[in-house]
């Protein structure tokens, strides 16, 4: 098991870590969720979380933004998470400026029911900014880095909702950018997307690691071992092994993920 | 649609020719120096093999990395495994170049030249164009290429059965000392086992290519 007070890091990219979580416990009401988790996430990297359903890594993921407050039980029983330097749970952390900075995309799109413009244009007109030609450049530089601009490019006034799921998705990615998060996070972005659309998201996630820091859960091994650089395996809300993609899928070194991975668990 | 690590599997095929190059250089050197009884060609011949021993390692640890990582399907998992064994086929091949050179080096080391060269000349051609075809018909995906290496591989038998008959013949009747002619009959061997290989590499070709 993976259970000490060392983080758990990875040998390669010797920059410091834009996340750290350290001795980290967290719980719903009695039942703890997560347990004692130490992990450095670099930056501008891909780092994917698996484990089977409950294993706490779609919980992991919602502490990152703190969208766990919203859940009355939850709570912090242990530990700090850091974000690029400053522990996010301090009392005079403002989170919604934290969520500008750690963006998310859910596992289902949830476009605003507005136009595509409006639903890039959102987040920056919530912040004040009412110049059209500043908005018109972020929202096709969104669209553009979200690699949908070609597709929607003439349907800008169009509502959100009638485009495709895979569409709904990478514009759920752009609106995400529209706020210049430094961070990205993926909570099973592809799991209602059919194989095409899946790629693409996939295709978008390699390209937004030149500029973002993003962190994915996701069910689907074959898309972590695809799209991540780091891969952390958790069950039972304990980080049983976190490694550069390669070896978690290659060669695990602990016999939970090796059974996890090749499907013998249970 | 494109993917972005579909450039892994030209990485893939640029490794094969690199490969495939090393054995070819090999087999060119450790026959020449038989035929023109140069040392010096021999000594690179055998100093090839460690290349080629790591590409073909470095080949296997790429397959299995793409298909544990990227999910192939199809004819790119074909790809992958027909990379796996043409990789084998090469090194071997460069394995055949290697025990080539090392008979050559005991013959020059013993008698100062190689007197009987029997038919290795056109034998060794025979064998190399099959070796090249083979990795070409791989490469372009040419099957008509391939089916051609297939009936190719009887001539260089043919050669093989030659020169041991006419080598035999020699040792029987005592007219020579016998080391080198074991020698010379053993890399006509090994040239006949680097057209096999060229054949198997057509063969996984033709597999790749038509599934059957």
């Amino acid at each position: 098991m993976a259970q000490t007070s060392t983080p758990i890091t990875t040998s390669e990219n010797s920059q410091p870590p834009i996340i750290e979580i350290r001795n980290f416990d967290f719980a719903y009401g009695d039942s703890q969720a997560l347990f004692d988790i130490n992990m450095d996430i670099k930056e501008k990297e891909v780092t994917a979380f698996i484990g089977p359903s409950g294993c706490g890594k779609s919980t992991f993921l919602r502490c990152f933004n703190r969208m766990n407050d919203l859940i009355d039980i939850a709570r912090i029983k242990g530990g700090e998470i850091k974000i690029s330097g400053v522990n996010i749970y301090d009392k005079d952390i403002d989170v919604i400026e934290l969520r500008k900075h750690v963006g998310m995309v859910f596992q289902k799109s949830n476009p605003f029911p507005k136009s595509i413009y409006d639903n890039i244009a959102y987040g920056l007109r919530i912040q004040g900014v009412k110049k059209k030609s500043t908005l018109d450049d972020v929202v096709e530089e969104c669209l553009r880095g979200a690699a949908l601009w070609d597709e929607v490019k003439d349907r800008l006034n169009e509502s959100a909702l009638g485009m495709s799921g895979g569409q709904q998705q990478r514009l759920c990615i752009a609106r995400a950018l529209a706020v210049r998060p430094k961070i990205l996070l993926m909570d099973e972005p592809c799991s209602a997307l059919d194989p095409i659309a899946t790629a693409k998201v996939e295709e978008l996630i390699h390209e937004l690691k030149k500029d973002y820091t993003i962190v994915i859960v996701t069910h689907n091994m074959q898309q972590a071992a695809r799209v991540s650089d780091r891969t952390a395996f958790f069950y039972l809300g304990k980080l049983i092994e976190f490694e550069n993609t390669d070896d978690i899928f290659m060669n695990p070194k602990n016999p939970q993920t090796e059974a996890y991975i090749s499907g013998r668990f249970g | 649609m494109k993917r972005y690590f579909h450039h892994e599997l030209q990485d893939l095929r640029s490794k094969l020719i690199l490969i495939a190059e090393k054995a070819h250089e090999a087999g060119r050197l450790a026959v020449e120096g038989f035929l023109n009884s140069d040392l010096e060609k021999t000594e690179r011949a055998i100093k090839l093999d460690d290349e080629i021993d790591d590409l073909e390692i470095e080949i296997d640890r790429a397959s299995v990395r793409y298909i544990t990582l990227r999910s192939p399907v199809s004819s790119d998992v074909r790809l992958i495994f027909v990379a796996i064994k043409a990789s084998h086929d090469i090194e071997r091949a460069g394995d055949e170049a290697h025990s080539i050179a090392k008979k050559t080096k005991r013959i020059l080391t013993r008698d100062g030249k190689v007197v009987n060269k029997v038919h290795i000349e056109a034998m060794s051609k025979l064998a190399f164009a099959m070796l090249d075809d083979a990795i070409t018909c791989f490469l372009e995906e040419d099957l008509e290429l391939a089916e051609s290496i297939m009936e190719r591989d009887k001539e260089v038998d043919r050669l093989n059965k030659e020169n041991f008959k006419a080598l035999a013949s020699d040792m029987c009747e005592g007219s020579v000392e016998p080391s080198s002619n074991i020698e010379t009959i053993l890399i006509s061997k090994s040239i006949e086992r680097i057209a096999d290989h060229a054949k198997n590499l057509a063969e996984e070709v033709i597999y790749l290519l038509t599934g059957n």
